[in-house]
């Protein structure tokens, strides 16, 4: 049994100038101790397709679907229960550490509190805890920085911090939601590496959301491409990035400059992200793409392809 | 070669902090921005400029065109602009233009675009007349990929990359010779990265433009790059070629950089190795003494605390401030 | 769309597109805003009384009926009859026309101290704002001083000293009423300020005043306009406090809180409406500009709808 199975996730945002369609019929598997890439740029759903597993969508925003975690159906779960496996089971960290620490509570409390709650543990205990857990994220003299407050601490550090509380509970899914964004590549690098210990040590699966080639290259086994809260393409990480065979996933990959590659111009995809307003009813990527013919406007093409799933109505030869 | 249009000698940026709690008398400390950075400018010619945050490169780009106070020299086709009277430096401006990080935040909000791609114009010649202001508008709209008919609208009823577009039209109606341009694509996204990186490439051939484009993202630097600059700390670390930086940098902190960037390819980024760079970057307000990368320099030694490392060229073009380069 | 040149150049003879503003934007959210629609209709209506509700009074705000001096209680009643639609006060004058001519003087008090505010407040706020530094300290301690003098006190002592006048309560109330407004002002000054656009313009070599009038100011004035709507009821209040002790506008000049002292203190003879009538009118007043100021603040700063 997959820890986790998402079937036909969809989410609708009500707003005043109407309805937004910020995921649409999203489905997708992840094994234990796995590592599942999630890729989009801005307004493709990225983010929200993990707030709405979660539970933690804004309040105008309805998820539809099944999301089953251990089999358990999560979708539409009570407050309470949702908070026993958001604390326990699956937990979250975000691009901007500071979003989760709160500014006015020493890291040790912050840290001691979540095991006190949620473990049972005394407050001697659940310091040593800590403590380790800051040693397990690197934390250079953990034992002494951590009566510290967030902000004494560099964002690098702080983005370790928030692993360390993530993973205190021990979870069995960790969601990262860009989590290097904000953070020079050096650091960058640091955490990415942090991550994937982590993983061998804990045997915690991971899904990795973010806009960035590069990292989802270096660190996920599978990758699930988003583009307008839909899927274009998913698979092995490294079938994708050999041979995409969605033409959004190919144009993606030209644009992006390499560093140990020169190339003279960027190929770029022509236009403008998607409207979530008023999306077409056919593909989402219909009035960008290079290969569209008269059918990408009005039908959706269905996502298929075995282990390497694509959705498009062009041939996979077609797509170069 | 072509001709030096920037010449700039030991430009510092120190800017006056005061300690929480001192007293308004107590003197201020001293935080060190940028330190004694030269370099040279040619025309048409991009030179980038990166580095991590708080290393000074955004600083380094005000302080050329004087938002900032400097010290040092900044010389501008024979003149120096650092000791040039208010008024004057006004006129300056028109052939110095600069392009802004966000998008959408540097575009006033109530203005339509038509009346902010033509500020520039109004501000340095306010007898043009309104039809030819208009012409000259929707010339530069056509240019940069907008729609000239766009010009009463207002920024936010367009998405980012054409934001920045509108940035750029406004940075080009003066007819400038060097456009600065901090960090224009880091708030983009990918798709649209290329786009307006690729636009600002075929501008720059078309109008012979030179470029001081600054970024944290070194394949995209490297990308539109003839020369790279690398700052660490607010110091100059190496400056060279963009192809002779990238495959053979020579500075410790270059190599760290370069070896830290995430490609785009399984096969290749599973076998990187970056090279740590341990520990948090120093207080400006108290550098290290000597190099400023000795405290997280994997070949640190008594002499980089000793003195600050001197500008070597071990090769034709190729600056590097360290003497442990490779 | 990305364009080819050739497009551009076929849709450059095209009409140029007009564009909704971010002022077209937040009105119209406000007319979204029933409540706050109520409030500005409501408001509507009181203006229109203070304009126009004279030419409907059976008699003027001097004339004294001497048929129902001594017998208010009974012959002063309000009664369309008479000609005395709101009754009449105890000195026999018809409360219509005192009504009508109150609320001519507590709007006319609450809007040019508001004006005072606006202008005097936000190019005060924008300038010390947008120079900072010693040219901020020193222009901000000033209103600092300005705003711990007991203002009510001095006021009222000089209403004392030289004589009750309405030139002296405008002048009272213009005085302070900007204090407040140059401090939000300022506050905001520094945000903008550090917005990109502002450092653009300086890039470009926009002179200091025009940044201030044209990239400040305009991105300052959604606060200014919510302030001003609410510091309109403020300032009547006050200027109501101050003619309810007895110091506010002189006789035959008249206010809503002239009004309802006097209704006040004739309760008891048994002449209610002297008290509920300009009182009325105070209430449903500061209810909408309250209304109105809520629905602008929701209008034009949408950031937690």
């Amino acid at each position: 049994m997959a820890l986790l199975d998402v079937e036909g996730l969809s989410v609708r945002f009500q707003t005043a100038d109407g309805e937004v369609r910020a995921v649409n019929d999203v489905s997708f598997s992840l094994d234990k101790g796995e590592t599942l890439a999630i890729v989009g740029e801005s307004g493709s759903g990225k983010s929200q397709t993990a707030f709405a597993m979660l539970g933690l969508l804004a309040r105008n925003g309805k998820a539809t679907g099944d999301v089953r975690f251990e089999g358990q159906h999560i979708l539409g779960l009570k407050e309470a229960e949702l908070n026993r496996i958001r604390a326990n089971q699956i937990s979250m960290i975000f691009q901007d550490p500071m979003t989760s620490l709160n500014p006015y509570l020493r890291v040790s409390d912050q840290m001691s509190e979540v095991l006190m709650l949620h473990k049972g543990m005394g407050k001697g205990e659940a310091r040593a805890e800590a403590v380790r857990m800051l040693d397990a994220v690197r934390i250079p003299d953990g034992a002494a920085r951590i009566d510290m407050y967030p902000h004494e601490f560099s964002g690098g550090m702080r983005q370790r911090i928030m692993i360390a509380m993530s993973l205190l509970c021990r979870p069995k899914l960790l969601i990262a939601d860009e989590p290097t964004t904000a953070l020079d590549v050096t650091v960058q690098a640091q955490i990415m590496a942090l991550l994937s210990d982590i993983q061998t040590e804990f045997g915690t699966a991971i899904i990795l959301i973010t806009h960035d080639l590069g990292i989802v290259a270096g660190a996920c086994e599978r990758t699930l491409v988003l583009y307008g809260g839909r899927v274009m393409e998913q698979g092995e990480t490294e079938a994708i990035f050999e041979a995409p065979r969605h033409p959004y996933t190919l144009g993606l990959m030209q644009a992006v400059p390499r560093i140990d590659v020169d190339d003279e111009a960027l190929a770029t995809i022509p236009g403008e992200p998607p409207d979530m307003m008023n999306a077409p009813p056919g593909c989402p990527f219909e009035p960008r793409c290079a290969l569209a013919v008269e059918n990408c406007r009005d039908v959706m093409p269905v996502l298929e392809g075995g282990a390497h799933l694509r959705a498009c109505h062009r041939a996979v030869e077609d797509v170069r | 070669m072509s001709e030096t249009i920037l010449d700039v000698n030991d430009l510092s940026v120190t800017f006056d902090v005061m300690p929480s709690g001192a007293w308004p008398w107590t003197k201020p400390l001293k935080l060190h921005a940028v330190t004694d950075v030269s370099f040279a400018l040619k025309a048409g010619e991009t030179l980038g400029i990166v580095g991590e945050s708080g290393s000074g490169k955004s600083t380094l780009a005000r302080a050329l065109i004087r938002m900032v106070p400097a010290s040092g020299k900044v010389v501008w086709l024979g003149q120096d602009l650092l000791v040039l009277p208010k008024e004057a430096m006004r006129d300056q401006r028109r052939e110095v233009q600069m392009v802004f990080q966000d998008p959408l935040a540097s575009l006033n909000p109530r203005m339509t675009v038509g009346e902010i791609i033509a500020e520039p114009l109004k501000t340095h010649f306010p007898e043009t007349p309104k039809a030819e202001v208009r012409e000259r508008v929707q010339e530069m709209m056509t240019k940069v990929g907008l729609l000239p008919n766009l010009l009463n609208r207002y920024p936010h009823e367009f998405s980012g990359g054409q934001c920045q577009r509108i940035g750029i039209a406004r940075a080009l109606v003066l007819r400038p010779k060097l456009i600065i341009c901090d960090e224009p694509v880091s708030a983009l996204d990918v798709s649209i990265q290329a786009q307006v990186v690729n636009l600002l490439r075929d501008l720059q051939k078309e109008l012979g433009l030179s470029l001081i484009f600054i970024a944290h993202d070194l394949s995209v630097v490297k990308h539109i790059s003839t020369r790279i600059l690398v700052m660490y700390l607010g110091n100059l670390m190496e400056i060279a070629p963009a192809k002779a930086l990238i495959e053979h940098p020579r500075h410790p902190y270059t190599q760290a950089l370069i070896s830290a960037v995430p490609i785009p390819d399984p096969k290749v980024a599973k076998a990187q190795r970056p090279i740590g760079v341990e520990g948090d970057l120093p207080s400006p307000i108290n550098p290290p003494s000597g190099c400023v990368f000795r405290t997280r320099c994997p070949k640190a030694q008594q002499v980089c605390a000793d003195a600050k490392p001197l500008l070597e060229e071990p090769a034709e073009g190729h600056f590097v401030a360290c003497p442990f380069h490779e | 769309m990305y364009p080819s040149t050739a497009t551009v150049e076929g849709v450059a003879a095209a009409e140029a597109v007009k564009g909704r503003s971010l002022w077209a934007d937040a009105r119209a959210r406000f007319f979204r805003n029933k409540a706050a629609v109520a409030g500005l209709f409501m408001l509507g209506l009181v203006v229109l009384f203070a304009i126009f509700g004279q030419y409907f009074a059976a008699w003027s705000n001097e004339e004294i009926d001497w048929s129902v001096l001594g017998n208010v209680a009974e012959a002063g009643r309000p009664s369309f009859e008479t000609g005395h639609y709101f009754g009449t006060d105890s000195l026999g004058r018809d409360l219509y026309a005192r009504t009508v001519q109150g609320t001519q003087i507590s709007l006319m008090v609450g809007l040019i101290g508001a004006m005072v505010a606006v202008f005097v407040g936000t190019l005060y706020g924008a300038v010390a704002g947008y120079f900072g530094g010693r040219t901020d300290s020193i222009m901000m301690r000033t209103v600092d001083i300005l705003m711990s003098i007991p203002y009510m006190f001095v006021l009222i002592l000089l209403l004392v000293i030289f004589g009750r006048s309405i030139i002296l309560l405008f002048v009272g109330v213009g005085l302070i009423s900007w204090l407040d407004m140059s401090r939000i002002v300022r506050g905001q000054t520094l945000t903008v300020k550090n917005k990109e656009f502002v450092e653009a313009a300086v890039a470009t070599g926009v002179r200091p005043f025009t940044i201030i009038l044209r990239h400040i100011t305009p991105n300052l004035l959604g606060v200014v306009v919510i302030y001003a709507t609410l510091l309109i009821p403020l300032l009547i209040l006050q200027e109501s406090f101050i003619s309810f002790l007895g110091l506010g506008v002189q006789e035959p000049n008249t206010s809503w809180g002239a009004l309802i002292n006097e209704g006040a203190q004739e309760m008891n003879n048994g002449t209610i409406w002297q008290l509920l009538f300009p009182l009325f009118f105070f209430i449903i007043t500061l209810f909408s500009f309250f209304f109105v100021g809520d629905g602008l603040r929701d209008a034009l700063d949408p950031k937690d709808r």
